[in-house]
C-alpha cells in the first residue's frame, strides 16, 4: 500500500449529509444574525424539507459509495440509507412543527433549540450510510449528543433537568460498551469495516470461534440495545421521555430510536456472525417486549405509558432478527427476510408513534407534559377530530384494524418469523400483542369516556402547526394501512 | 366486472360507505335511517348473489374443493401474499344472507329504540362496521384477507359492548376484546404457519392440504382450532361470552350470537378443516369430547342460572357444542348438520336476544324469580318467548331440529365406542335443553304476575314487530323447509368431504 493517501471523495453520495449539517449550521447563523423565531424555524423547516429531497433524489440513482480503501466503503448510500435519511429528515420536520407551544413559552431558546434538532438529523442522516464501525458509533453519538441538552432545555423544570442527566449518564456508559465492543472486534480482526469484518468472520473458523470475538459482539449489541431501550438496558427511557418536554419525547420515540435500530440492523445484518448475534436478539426480543408490556399495565402517567409500550415495540422490531437464532433461519433468503422486516416494522412504528404523541401533544394545553390519564379523560368528545387521530395510533400501535399500519406491521413481524422457521417466537409475539391491547385500549377508552365533572379538563385547542402535523402523520399512517406495500418495498431495498 | 363480482364488491362497500354516510349525517335519527337503508341495500346486495352461472355442479374429480359462484381476484399486497380475493358458494351463501338480515333487523330496531349510554347515531355506524367485518370474513378466500376480516370486528363490537352495554359493561367488554384477540392472534400464526410452508394464502388452492407436511398440518390445525374455538366458543374457553352477552345492549347481543359466533364455526370449516385436513381427522376425538362437553356444562349451567340473559348465553355455549360436534364427525351429514344448525341458532338465539331484551327493557330486571306471570300481562311477549324457547328446544318442524338430530345422527353413523358414546351424550345434552327451556317458560311465563310484570302492558310496539317477524318466518322455514340451507350447502360440503378422505 504505497499509492498516495488522497482519495477522490463523492460529493454527490454526501449531499444529504451537507445538506443536514448546513441547515444546522444556517439555523445558528440565521437566529445570530436575524434574531427572529419565526425566520430561525423557517430555515430549519426548510433545511429538513431539503434534506428529505436530496436522501430522496441521491437515494432514488444507484449506490454510491466513498472514503474507499481497497474496495471496503466507509459511506454507503443506497436504498436503506436513503429511506433511513428520509425518515430522519421528516421527523425533525414533524417535531420542529410539535414545537410551537413548547418554544413559545419562553421555556427554550429558539435557535439553539432547531440549531440541537438540525445536529441530531445530521448524525441521523450519516447514520444509514455508514460502512464502518466508527462512522456507525460517532454518526450515532453525533445523533444522541444534542438530545441530552434538548431534554434538559426545559428552564426551571426539575423533572427535566434529571431526565437529562438519566439520559446522559445511561447513554455515555452504553457508547462506552459499543466502542469496547468495536475495539476488542478490530483487535480480533484488524479491520473496521461492516462488510470486511462480516466476510472475515465467516471465511476464518479460527477467529470466530474465539471467546473475545464472542464477548466483542455482545458488547456492540448489548451497546446499542441501549439505544432502542430494550430491556434490560431501558430503564433510563420513561424517566428520559417524562421529563422531557413533549415534542423531545416524541423524537427521543421516534426518531432516536430508529437510529438504534438502523445501527442494530447495520451491525448484524453485515458485520457480525448471525449465529452469535441470533440467541441474543432472539433473548433481547422476548425480554423486551413482555417486560414492556407488562410494566404498561400498570402507567398512570401518559408518556411513561407510551415510553413503556415503545420499549415493547422495540422488542417487536427485534423479534425478526431473533429468528437467526436457529438454522432455518440463518438461510440467504430468510436472513434479508428478517432485516426487511424489522426495518419495516421499524418504519411502520416510528410513524404510528409520532402520531400518537402529536396527538398526546395536540389534545394537551400548549407546553404542558403529558400529564396523567385522567387529564386525557374524555378528550376526544371535545376534540373529536383530535381524538380520532390519537385514538386511531394507539389502535395501530396495538396492531388492529382500523389501524391497519399497525395490522400489517404484526403481520410482516410474524411472517418473517414463520418464514425463518421461528414459530416459538411467533406465538411470544402473538400473546404480547394481547397485553399490549389492554393498556393502549385503557388510553383509547379513556379519550371517549365521559369527563369526570370534579376534575375540569383544560380547554385547550391545538395549535394550528400542531393540527396540521397530527393530521399529516394520521393521513401517511391510513395511507400506509391501505398500501402497506410501499413500506415493504421501501425496506427490502 | 361480471354482475356477481360487482355484488360481492358491493355487499362489503354498501355497509362500509353506510357507516361513513351514518357518522357524517348530523342528525341522529336521520342518521339511522341512512343507516337501516344502507342495510336494507346490503341484504338487496346480497341476494343475488345465489344466481348466476354454477355450472361447477357437474364437477369433476379433479377440481378444486371449493368451487365459488362468483369470484374476484385482485393483487393486495403481494409482499404478505395478501390478495383481495373474495368469493361465495353454498357453504358462505346462507350465512352471508344472515347476517345482512339480522344487521338490518338491528338497524330498523334502532330506529325504535336506542338503548342508554351513547348516541344511536353511533351505534348504527359501528352495527355496520362490524357487518363489513363478519361479510369480509365469510366472503374472504384468502387466508391473510380472512384473518383481517376476522379482526375488524374485534374494536366496534367492543365499543358497543363498553358504550352502550349493561353495569358491569367496561369488565365483560374488555373480556371480551382480550379473549377474543388471543384466539385472533393464534389465528394469525397459524395462517402464516400455513402460508410459509404452502407459499400461497389462496383457499381454494390450499382446500384438502395442498401438499402440506403432516407436521405442518397438524400445527397449523392445532392453532387454528385453538383460534376458532375460542370465537364460537368451545368449552372450556367459552368464559367470555356470557359475560359479554349479559352486558351487551339488546342489539349487540343480537348480532354478537347470531352471526358473530358463526365466524368462529365457519373457519373451522372452511380454514382449519380445509386446510389442514390431516389435523382435522387428528385431532377429531378430542374436539368432538370437548363439543359434547360443552352441551353438557352448557346445559346443566343452564338448569342452575336465575338471569334471563345469562341462561340464554349459556344456552348458545351448548348449542355450538352440537354445532362443532357436527364439524368434529368430518362427515357430509355432519358437517351439513354444522351448517344448518349455525343459520338455525343465529335467527333463534337473535329473536331470543331480541325478546330477552323487550322483557328487560320493559320490567328492568332479568331475575328469573323476579319474573313470572308474563303471559297474564303481555300475552303476545310471553307467545313469542315461548315460541323461541321451543324453538331453541330443537323440537322437530322449527329450525333448531335438524342441526342437533343430525349432528347426533352424524355421531353414531362414525361408529365406535367413542363416537357413539359422545352421540349418547349429546343427545342426553338435547334432552337437558328441553328441561332448561321449558323451566324458563314456567318460571317466566307461568304464575302469578310478579310486581315487575304486573305492570305490562299488552301490546308490542310495531319497531319490535317489524324486527321479530322475519326471524319467526325464518325458524318455521327453516324448520319445515330445511333444504333452504342445505340444498345449497350440499355440493360443496360433499366436495370438501371429498378431499377429506
Amino acid at each position: 500500500m504505497s499509492a498516495s493517501v488522497v482519495q477522490s471523495v463523492d460529493h454527490v453520495a454526501l449531499l444529504p449529509a451537507y445538506l443536514a449539517a448546513g441547515t444546522a449550521v444556517l439555523v445558528l447563523v440565521t437566529d445570530l444574525v436575524l434574531a427572529r423565531s419565526r425566520a430561525t424555524l423557517a430555515v430549519a423547516a426548510l433545511g429538513t424539507i431539503a434534506t428529505a429531497v436530496g436522501a430522496a433524489v441521491v437515494g432514488a440513482g444507484d449506490e454510491r459509495r466513498t472514503f474507499c480503501v481497497a474496495g471496503d466503503c466507509s459511506y454507503v448510500f443506497g436504498g436503506r440509507a436513503a429511506v433511513v435519511g428520509v425518515l430522519f429528515a421528516l421527523l425533525t420536520l414533524g417535531v420542529l412543527g410539535l414545537s410551537g407551544g413548547h418554544l413559545r413559552a419562553g421555556r427554550a431558546p429558539v435557535g439553539e433549540y432547531s440549531f440541537l434538532l438540525a445536529c441530531s438529523m445530521t448524525g441521523g442522516v450519516v447514520l444509514g450510510a455508514a460502512g464502518d464501525l466508527i462512522t456507525l458509533i460517532v454518526a450515532l453519538e453525533t445523533l444522541t449528543l444534542p438530545l441530552y441538552v434538548l431534554v434538559g432545555l426545559r428552564r426551571g423544570s426539575l423533572a427535566s433537568a434529571e431526565a437529562a442527566l438519566t439520559f446522559f449518564l445511561v447513554s455515555v456508559v452504553a457508547t462506552t460498551l459499543s466502542l469496547l465492543g468495536a475495539a476488542l472486534l478490530y483487535a480480533v480482526t484488524g479491520e473496521l469495516h461492516l462488510g470486511r469484518l462480516g466476510t472475515l468472520l465467516a471465511e476464518r473458523a479460527e477467529l470466530h470461534d474465539l471467546p473475545l470475538t464472542a464477548a466483542a459482539g455482545a458488547l456492540l449489541l448489548l451497546g446499542l440495545a441501549f439505544k432502542v431501550a430494550a430491556v434490560p438496558f431501558h430503564a433510563w427511557a420513561p424517566a428520559t421521555y417524562d421529563g422531557a418536554p413533549l415534542p423531545v419525547a416524541a423524537y427521543l420515540s421516534t426518531a432516536s430510536k430508529l437510529g438504534g435500530v438502523v445501527a442494530l440492523l447495520a451491525v448484524t445484518s453485515a458485520a457480525l456472525p448471525a449465529d452469535l448475534t441470533g440467541p441474543v436478539l432472539a433473548l433481547l426480543a422476548v425480554l423486551t417486549m413482555t417486560v414492556g408490556n407488562l410494566v404498561a399495565l400498570r402507567q398512570r402517567r401518559t408518556v411513561r405509558l407510551l415510553a413503556w409500550s415503545s420499549v415493547a415495540q422495540a422488542g417487536y422490531i427485534l423479534a425478526p432478527l431473533g429468528a437467526l437464532a436457529l438454522a432455518a433461519g440463518r438461510t440467504g433468503e430468510a436472513r434479508a427476510g428478517a432485516y426487511a422486516a424489522a426495518l419495516a416494522y421499524a418504519v411502520f412504528f416510528v410513524l404510528l408513534e409520532f402520531a400518537a404523541f402529536a396527538g398526546v401533544t395536540a389534545l394537551r394545553p400548549a407546553d404542558a407534559d403529558g400529564g396523567t390519564l385522567e387529564e386525557l379523560r374524555g378528550a376526544a368528545r371535545r376534540h373529536p377530530w383530535l381524538g380520532a387521530a390519537l385514538g386511531l395510533a394507539l389502535v395501530g400501535l396495538a396492531g388492529l384494524p382500523p389501524g391497519l399500519a399497525g395490522l400489517f406491521a404484526k403481520v410482516t413481524v410474524v411472517r418473517s418469523l414463520l418464514g425463518g422457521g421461528s414459530g416459538w417466537l411467533a406465538l411470544v409475539v402473538a400473546v404480547n400483542a394481547v397485553i399490549g391491547l389492554a393498556y393502549y385500549l385503557r388510553l383509547g377508552a379513556g379519550l371517549y369516556a365521559a369527563p369526570d365533572a370534579s376534575n375540569p379538563a383544560p380547554a385547550a385547542g391545538a395549535a394550528r402547526a400542531v393540527a396540521l402535523v397530527l393530521a399529516v402523520a394520521t393521513v401517511a399512517a391510513v395511507v400506509v394501512g391501505f398500501a402497506p406495500q410501499l413500506v415493504l418495498d421501501l425496506a427490502a431495498r | 366486472m361480471t354482475f356477481g363480482q360487482f355484488l360481492l364488491v358491493a355487499v362489503l362497500a354498501l355497509p362500509a360507505l353506510g357507516a361513513v354516510a351514518v357518522a357524517a349525517t348530523p342528525a341522529d335519527r336521520a342518521a339511522r335511517l341512512v343507516g337501516t337503508v344502507t342495510a336494507a341495500l346490503t341484504l338487496l346486495a346480497a341476494l343475488p348473489l345465489a344466481a348466476g352461472d354454477r355450472g361447477w355442479f357437474a364437477w369433476s374429480a379433479n377440481g378444486p374443493a371449493v368451487r365459488p359462484w362468483h369470484q374476484l381476484d385482485l393483487p393486495w399486497v403481494p409482499g404478505l401474499e395478501l390478495r383481495f380475493h373474495l368469493g361465495v358458494d353454498g357453504i358462505s351463501y346462507p350465512l352471508v344472507v344472515l347476517t345482512a338480515l339480522l344487521t338490518l333487523l338491528c338497524c330498523a330496531y334502532s330506529l325504535y329504540r336506542v338503548p342508554a349510554g351513547g348516541s344511536g347515531r353511533a351505534l348504527v355506524a359501528l352495527l355496520l362496521v362490524i357487518e363489513v367485518g363478519i361479510l369480509g370474513t365469510f366472503l374472504a378466500l384468502d387466508l391473510v384477507l380472512f384473518f383481517l376480516f376476522f379482526e375488524v370486528v374485534l374494536l366496534p363490537m367492543y365499543a358497543v359492548i363498553a358504550g352502550w352495554g349493561g353495569e358491569d359493561r367496561r369488565r365483560a367488554a374488555r373480556k371480551f376484546v382480550l379473549y377474543t384477540l388471543l384466539g385472533s392472534v393464534l389465528l394469525l400464526v397459524g395462517v402464516y404457519v400455513v402460508v410459509a410452508a404452502a407459499g400461497t394464502a389462496d383457499i381454494v388452492t390450499l382446500t384438502g392440504g395442498g401438499g402440506l407436511s403432516r407436521n405442518t398440518q397438524l400445527f397449523a390445525f392445532t392453532l387454528l382450532a385453538l383460534a376458532f374455538a375460542v370465537k364460537s366458543p368451545l368449552w372450556p374457553l367459552h368464559s367470555w361470552l356470557p359475560d359479554a352477552h349479559t352486558q351487551a345492549p339488546t342489539v349487540g347481543s343480537v348480532v354478537l350470537a347470531g352471526v358473530l359466533l358463526k365466524m368462529g364455526t365457519y373457519g373451522l370449516i372452511r380454514v382449519a378443516v380445509g386446510v389442514a385436513p390431516e389435523g382435522a381427522r387428528w385431532a377429531a376425538p378430542v374436539l368432538g369430547a370437548l363439543a359434547v362437553a360443552a352441551i353438557l356444562v352448557g346445559a346443566l349451567v343452564c338448569l342452575a342460572q336465575t338471569e334471563l340473559k345469562r341462561l340464554i348465553a349459556y344456552s348458545s355455549v351448548g348449542h355450538m357444542g352440537f354445532v362443532l360436534l357436527g364439524i368434529a364427525t368430518l362427515t357430509s351429514t355432519g358437517l351439513q348438520a354444522a351448517l344448518i344448525g349455525n343459520v338455525a341458532h343465529g335467527v333463534i338465539t337473535g329473536l331470543l336476544f331480541f325478546l330477552a331484551g323487550a322483557v328487560k327493557d320493559r320490567t328492568h330486571t332479568g331475575a328469573l324469580a323476579e319474573l313470572s306471570g308474563l303471559r297474564e300481562t303481555a300475552p303476545r311477549l310471553a307467545g313469542l318467548l315461548g315460541f323461541a324457547a321451543i324453538a331453541s328446544l330443537g323440537l322437530p318442524g322449527l329450525a333448531g331440529f335438524w342441526g342437533e338430530a343430525f349432528a347426533v345422527i352424524a355421531a353414531i353413523e362414525v361408529g365406535g365406542p367413542l363416537w357413539t358414546t359422545l352421540a349418547v351424550l349429546a343427545a342426553v345434552g338435547g334432552a337437558l335443553t328441553a328441561a332448561y327451556f321449558l323451566r324458563l317458560l314456567r318460571r317466566v311465563t307461568h304464575g302469578r304476575p310478579s310486581p315487575a310484570v304486573g305492570r305490562l302492558a299488552p301490546t308490542l310496539a310495531g319497531g319490535e314487530l317489524t324486527a321479530w317477524t322475519p326471524l319467526v318466518l325464518l325458524a318455521l322455514a327453516v324448520g319445515l323447509a330445511p333444504t333452504l340451507v342445505l340444498g345449497v350447502a350440499e355440493a360443496p360440503v360433499n366436495a370438501l368431504v371429498e378431499v377429506l378422505r
